[in-house]
């Protein structure tokens, strides 16, 4: 056999997988997206772009798009500058305090939310015991903000990581010649290892807004998207209208427009990342 | 010394909470309104019953067979892609990478028709395959780019010895390859015994709950049993910790491989 069908033989399982779990399934959420179809009464009928034209005037999409898109920014600017410095000690730090700081990435975001909603607790949390009044997640104007801590402790470990292997790369002698050219602390910081750390801060922003766009299990455990819709992002509310209301006709209009958005978040990064500096 | 205090925050603000926890599972119920116990019990972890360790058996069961799942077919695609020419391999990669991207609410809908077509909907090995989705990709991209670290001689010195690409695979690059394949199946293993959402769609039986679900639905009769879900949240964290405190460079370098460039 020629070595290019036998090339071929030994990736068509995984191709057969992955085509069947994410290929198929999206396309069907689409055909799906353009039906009205509830499961319980085996009810499906083609209704055209009527879900997308009801999905425009839906208030509770927009509002969910906003929380979505202000929770994504909102964590990724903090997990960014928090673990720019995290990264920095980690450089120099030994392997235990690598250990602890992974710790938080390994375990399930839903134990860590369930973790964070005693700490959160109105009346006995720690957070209440260390200073009291604040109801975190009682009332819609700090509850995505609590969602946000849990999403900033939860993955800051992961973009100091990735920051990590970026500062491993920069060679000891640039920073030799920044010292001998007569570059300080704060001037070698700004001029040679940001610069220096572009693609890995670039690379940790384009996964890190991917995933966080998607946000469930921490929100979903923490609040399940209330009080009052306050925390409600896109994949809460396409999931509360698939499993909990059967609704796969305007459920698969949600989801295909979350799988829309992070299409663009990521067309718009791969054009920044591929842009020659 | 002067990286003494920015130290004892970062310890502070990602471990103490995990402390809290493990001090709250052996707090004495009765006693989680003072300030601190006056004792430690372990009635919590008593108290769980057989339903979480069902969850416990449960998420084993599935992240392994999750695990073995990617690791057979991903392996040979990824010697495949690596070392073999063929149509449509750059195709293969990036669709992987591309839908590791994916948000799984996407394809939530379909996967639970398809699975309750073929009576897979509220059982274990329905949760493997669909945790493919994210799992595979992921066995892709760390086996192609060990595999490509892998000098072309030895596999042109495998064909002239007269072994097909199969068996060069199979008898030269497999038994190299299983630092790589550890450190693959670990991050697998540890994604899939985190995954949530699918979990929560597609199982409505209470005894085929993950630990995520069961975490996230664990609920008293009267009033949250703050002491047990701690509990609960410890038994789910400590394999996680063991495998981190042991292969923490081979996840350190798993996760950020591609990542950076030399």
């Amino acid at each position: 056999m020629k070595p290019q069908r036998q090339g071929a033989l030994m990736a068509a399982p995984a191709a057969a997988v992955l085509a069947g779990v994410a290929v198929v399934p999206v396309l069907a959420a689409a055909w799906l997206s353009l039906h009205r179809s509830i499961v319980i009464f085996h009810e499906q009928r083609f209704i055209g772009l009527a879900n997308f034209r009801f999905l425009l005037q839906d208030a509770r999409f927009w509002s969910a798009l906003g929380h979505t898109a202000y929770f994504t920014a909102v964590a990724i600017a903090v997990e960014l500058l928090l673990g720019l410095p995290v990264a920095l000690l980690l450089h120099r730090g030994r392997g235990l305090l690598r250990a602890a700081v992974l710790l938080p990435w390994a375990i399930p975001t839903a134990v860590s939310a369930r973790m964070w909603a005693w700490l959160f607790n109105a009346d006995y949390g720690l957070l209440h015991r260390l200073a009291p009044g604040i109801d975190w997640l009682g009332s819609p104007s700090t509850a995505l903000h609590a969602a946000i801590l849990v999403d900033v402790w939860k993955t800051t470990p992961f973009v100091a990581l990735i920051l990590l292997a970026g500062l491993q790369t920069i060679p000891d002698d640039v920073y030799e010649a920044a010292s001998i050219d007569g570059a300080g602390r704060a001037r070698t910081f700004v001029s040679v290892t940001l610069p220096l750390l572009r693609p890995a801060i670039l690379v940790a922003l384009l996964f890190r807004s991917l995933d966080a766009f998607r946000v469930f299990d921490a929100i979903y455990v923490l609040t399940e998207g209330g009080p009052a819709n306050a925390t409600e992002t896109l994949s809460i509310y396409a999931y509360k209208t698939l499993m909990r209301s059967g609704d796969f006709g305007y459920g698969s209009t949600l989801s295909v427009a979350t799988f829309a958005c992070v299409l663009v978040i990521g067309l718009v990064f791969v054009r920044v990342l591929g842009r020659p500096r | 010394m002067k990286r003494a205090l920015p130290t004892a925050a970062v310890l502070a603000f990602f471990v103490g909470p995990l402390a809290w926890q493990l001090l709250t599972s052996l707090w004495p119920e009765p006693e989680l309104t003072r300030s601190l116990p006056t004792s430690l019990t372990l009635a919590n972890y008593a108290g769980l019953g057989a339903t979480f360790a069902r969850a416990v058996l449960n998420s084993l069961v599935v992240a392994a067979g999750t695990t073995a799942l990617c690791l057979a077919v991903g392996a040979s695609a990824a010697f495949a892609i690596a070392k073999l020419e063929f149509r449509g391999r750059s195709l293969l990669l990036g669709g992987a990478l591309a839908i590791s991207m994916f948000p799984p609410i996407a394809t939530v809908s379909p996967l639970y028709l398809a699975l309750r077509a073929v009576g897979l909907r509220d059982t274990l090995a329905g949760l493997v395959v669909p945790y493919a989705t994210f799992a595979l990709p992921l066995t892709l991209w760390l086996l192609t780019s060990f595999f490509r670290e892998l000098p072309d001689e030895i596999y042109r010195a495998a064909l002239v010895d007269g072994c097909t690409p199969w068996q060069a695979f199979v008898h030269v690059f497999l038994p190299l390859s299983w630092p790589a394949l550890a450190t693959c199946a670990i991050l697998v293993f540890i994604f899939s015994w985190n995954e949530l959402l699918y979990a929560l769609s597609f199982i409505s039986t209470p005894s085929k709950r993950t630990i995520p679900v069961a975490i996230a639905l664990f609920a008293g009769e009267h009033v949250e049993p703050w002491g047990q879900i701690a509990a609960a949240s410890v038994v789910a964290t400590l394999p996680l910790a063991v495998l981190t405190l042991l292969f923490q460079r081979r996840i350190v370098a798993g996760l950020t491989a591609g990542a950076v460039k030399e």
